[in-house]
Order: C-alpha cells, then sequence, then structure tokens
C-alpha cells in the first residue's frame, strides 16, 4: 500500500513536475483552441457538402467522411506525421497533430452538423427563401441556429472527445500534457507526474463534462 | 383589369407524375382568387410555383412585366414582392415576434435595425399583436402565430399574397381572428392567391374561384357562378359546410 502510494501519489515529485505539465497543459489548450474552431468550419462545409445538390461532389464527401471516421486518430497522426516529409514538407510534429486531428475531428464534427441541420423542418428554409433571403443567409440566419441548438449537447461532447484526443500527440513527441507527464515519470522513475496529470485533465474537462450534462437535460426538457 | 400575376400553360411533373396540366389563370389587382379542390389535386403544388419553392417544369408565370421563371428573373428580389403564408406558420422559434418580422427587412431590403423595427411593429400593431413584439412563437397561440407570418410577409410591400391553408392548422375558436385579417387585406386592396377548405369564407369573400381537380382547374368563376352551375363538382364542394 505504501508502495502504491509512494509510485503514483508522491506529492513531492508532483510539486517538481508541476510547472513542467502546467506548461504542457498550455500546449493541450492551445491545440483545443486551435482545433475546435477549424473542426467546427470544416465539419460545417463537409455537412454542407453532404446535402449538396451535385452527386458527385456528395459522394466524394460521404467518402471522405467515413473514411476519415473509421481510421484511429493514432494512426491517422503517425500517417500524416511520417508522410508529410515525403510530400517534401518539413513539419513540426506539432502541425502534424493538427492536420491529422482536424481530419479525424471534422468528420465527427460533420455528422453531428449533419443531424442539427436535418433536424430543422424544411419550412424554415422554405419560409426565409419566401421572404427573398438568398440560400445563405438563410442558412447562417434561420436554419443554423436552430441546427445548432439542436445538437449542442453532441458539440460539447464531442470537442472534449477532441480535447482527450489531444493526448495522443505525445506518440510523436508533441510537448502537451501527458508527454510532459511520461517525460517527468522517466526522469524520477515515479508514477505521480501522471497521476497529477490525469489530475489536470479532469481539472480541464469535468466542467465541461458537466456543462455536457446541463445541455442534455436542457434538450431532454424541451 | 390589370393582372399582377399571369400564369400561362404552366406544368410540372415530379418525376414521372405530371401533377400540374396546362394551368392558365389571371389574378387581378386587389383580386381575391380562391384554389379549392379535393387533396392532391395540385393546388399547394400551384401556388408554391408562384414564388419558385416549386421549379415548374414549363410555362411562364408573369408578374409586372417580369416572368418569373425566365433565367434571369432575379428570384430573391422577386419574392419581397409575393408574399406567402404557410399552413404551418413557418415561424423562425429562435426569433421573437418583431425578429420574425425584421428579418427580412434588414438582410434583404437593407433597412436600419430602427427602421426595421419600426415597420414591424407598425404590421404586428395592424395584425392586433401589439402586446406580443417580444414574444417567442411558442408563447403564442396559432391564431397569433399565423397573424406573425402574415405580418412578415406585409412588412416586405408584396404585391401579391400566396395562402397555402392559412387556417387549416388552426382550434376552430382561432380561425376567427385569421379571417378577420384576411377581410382586412382585402380591403386594403392587397391582391391574393388563397388556398383554402373554409367553403363559407370563400363564398363570402372570394372575387374568383378556381376549382382543381387532377392537376388541372377544371372550373373557373365567380362563387355565385360556380354555384349555379348545374352537376359541377365546383357547386357540392363550394357548397359544402366549412
Ligand atoms: N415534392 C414532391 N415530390 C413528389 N410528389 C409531390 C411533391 N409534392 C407534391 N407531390 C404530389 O403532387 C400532387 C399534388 O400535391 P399538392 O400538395 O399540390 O396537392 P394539394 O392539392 O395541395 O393537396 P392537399 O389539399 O392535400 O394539400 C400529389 O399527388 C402529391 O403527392
Ligand atoms: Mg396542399
Amino acid at each position: 500500500m505504501n508502495a502504491l502510494i509512494e509510485q503514483f501519489f508522491n506529492l513531492e515529485v508532483m510539486a517538481q513536475a508541476f510547472p513542467f505539465l502546467l506548461k504542457g497543459l498550455g500546449v493541450t489548450i492551445l491545440l483545443t483552441l486551435l482545433l475546435t474552431p477549424l473542426g467546427l468550419a470544416l465539419g460545417l462545409a463537409l455537412a454542407l457538402g453532404s446535402s449538396a445538390r451535385h452527386r458527385g461532389l456528395r459522394r466524394a464527401v460521404r467518402i471522405w467522411v467515413n473514411g476519415f471516421r473509421g481510421l484511429p486518430p493514432l494512426v491517422l497522426i503517425i500517417i500524416v506525421y511520417s508522410a508529410l516529409p515525403f510530400l517534401g514538407l518539413r513539419t513540426p510534429p506539432l502541425m502534424a497533430v493538427v492536420i491529422a486531428l482536424w481530419l479525424n475531428s471534422s468528420a465527427y464534427y460533420c455528422e453531428i452538423l449533419r443531424a442539427g441541420l436535418g433536424s430543422v423542418p424544411a419550412g424554415q428554409m422554405e419560409a426565409a427563401r419566401a421572404t427573398g433571403l438568398g440560400r445563405a443567409q438563410a442558412l447562417r440566419d434561420v436554419v443554423l441556429p436552430q441546427a445548432v441548438r439542436n445538437v449542442l449537447p453532441d458539440l460539447a461532447s464531442n470537442t472534449i472527445e477532441l480535447v482527450k484526443g489531444t493526448s495522443l500527440a505525445s506518440i510523436i513527441g508533441v510537448s502537451e500534457l501527458l508527454h510532459m507527464a511520461s517525460n517527468a515519470r522517466s526522469v524520477v522513475y515515479n508514477a505521480s507526474p501522471i497521476t497529477l496529470a490525469a489530475l489536470m485533465y479532469l481539472a480541464f474537462l469535468l466542467p465541461s463534462v458537466r456543462l455536457t450534462g446541463w445541455l442534455e437535460r436542457r434538450r431532454r426538457g424541451a | 383589369m390589370r393582372p399582377i400575376l399571369d400564369i400561362q400553360a404552366l406544368y410540372k411533373s415530379f418525376g414521372d407524375a405530371e401533377v400540374l396540366k396546362n394551368i392558365n389563370l389571371k389574378v387581378g389587382e386587389g383580386e381575391m382568387v380562391f384554389l379549392i379542390g379535393p387533396s392532391g389535386s395540385g393546388k399547394s403544388t400551384l401556388l408554391r410555383c408562384c414564388n419558385r419553392l416549386e421549379e415548374p417544369t414549363s410555362g411562364a408565370i408573369w408578374m409586372d412585366n417580369t416572368n418569373l421563371l425566365a433565367g434571369d428573373t432575379d428570384i430573391n428580389r422577386m419574392r419581397q414582392r409575393i408574399g406567402m403564408v404557410f399552413q404551418g406558420f413557418n415561424l423562425y422559434p429562435h426569433m421573437t415576434a418583431e425578429q420574425n418580422v425584421m428579418l427580412a427587412l434588414r438582410r434583404v431590403q437593407g433597412k436600419s435595425e430602427a427602421e426595421a423595427r419600426e415597420i414591424a411593429r407598425r404590421e404586428l400593431d395592424r395584425m392586433g399583436l401589439a402586446e406580443r413584439f417580444g414574444h417567442y412563437p411558442s408563447q403564442l397561440s396559432g391564431g397569433q402565430q399565423q397573424r406573425v407570418a402574415i405580418a412578415r410577409s406585409l412588412a416586405l410591400g408584396p404585391r401579391v399574397m400566396l395562402m397555402d391553408e392559412p387556417t387549416s392548422a388552426l382550434d376552430p375558436e382561432l380561425v376567427g381572428g385569421v379571417l378577420e385579417a384576411m377581410r382586412e387585406m382585402k380591403a386594403a386592396g392587397m391582391t391574393m392567391l388563397v388556398v383554402s377548405h373554409e367553403m363559407r369564407f370563400a363564398r363570402e369573400a372570394a372575387d374568383r374561384v378556381a376549382f382543381m381537380q387532377a392537376g388541372e382547374i377544371v372550373e373557373y368563376g365567380t362563387p355565385a357562378e360556380l354555384l349555379a352551375r348545374e352537376g359541377g363538382r365546383a357547386r357540392a364542394f363550394l357548397g359544402g359546410e366549412h
């Protein structure tokens, strides 16, 4: 029992590692702030493409989205990281992770937004168009706000998944939270930094998890 | 009477199904024309062709020297002059009554916030909704919602109003308020093309009635003419209790 506490809950080690882990958390947050808007934007474009009038485009979008939903994100990260140099791109690992997780998360955001768009009755678009709004205007002002509201809990959940997914970046040496924690662990031969990282993930994500639960209850109530 | 809407040789198919066949119909300035007929006869489709929510297969629809179906017609510009009211109201649920009316004034007509608000309040006021500017659709009765929808159309200054069963989704006690609003619009000179099953209202208020069956207008005339036509199908229909 004492050995377990010594191995995982050594406060002294934690205190030492804390500044490093804080830096790591900074990178994790940076990735989140970068990937969430990027993922949402590409996800929306793909969702709209999924219902495009042009059949070929629709097909292509579906293949793209299903492909990236089917690939494990870790595999995607390694492929992107190792393939980019062959394309003559000297990209830092951070860039490779952003690209890989962008491809992955946007595919999921796409599916959620597609469901959201589908949940808005066709009469909404028709009413807006009948007053002279263009398709893009009607989407922005009438359809999208309702679509997003209808799938807000799912968007929030997916964003949480995205944050958790950034820990995969440690495998190619991006100095995000988990990577910093494993580095610290191998220096001090003690797993307490990992415990601390877990606590920091929780501190960062628990409010969002609770928010998602609240959104979900509100949706069911509505 | 100069027609505002002049529908000529209009055809519409959904795939193999020919839903409108050689429709010819003129709606004169200030006229209230009713489209009646059995379910599936093409009334809604005809109405929706008039602002191109449905794309007709062939034919022409003239409005003030513009063929709405011509390739170079700016349909978004024309739609401001063709109001449409739906059976299910189709109000934007995330906006208040006032915001519902303001949206196209701002986005399509480029009016300032203040000007749009003033117009919205005036139109809502005319519909008897002065106390309801800030209410969301879910906080309004069906009758009130439909009157907000009418105000949303009227605010853009349309030349003609298309109304698809505007009272069908309403509880009986709420129908009267919407019919009253339609009477007032007519009295103010609005041109209207109305699909309705309110036969009593049609007999009383319609200038002309077009009776549709299987995608064609098979009878056309004033309510009195149709009611006097021995053996006509429209007669039985129009004479019905409703
Ligand atoms: N989008 C569509 N795709 C295929 N068929 C359609 C479509 N819309 C309408 N139809 C068909 O066209 C025909 C006419 O429909 P429409 O809705 O115009 O009839 P209606 O006279 O308005 O009927 P109701 O009184 O029930 O509203 C029907 O047979 C209907 O099934
Ligand atoms: Mg209909």
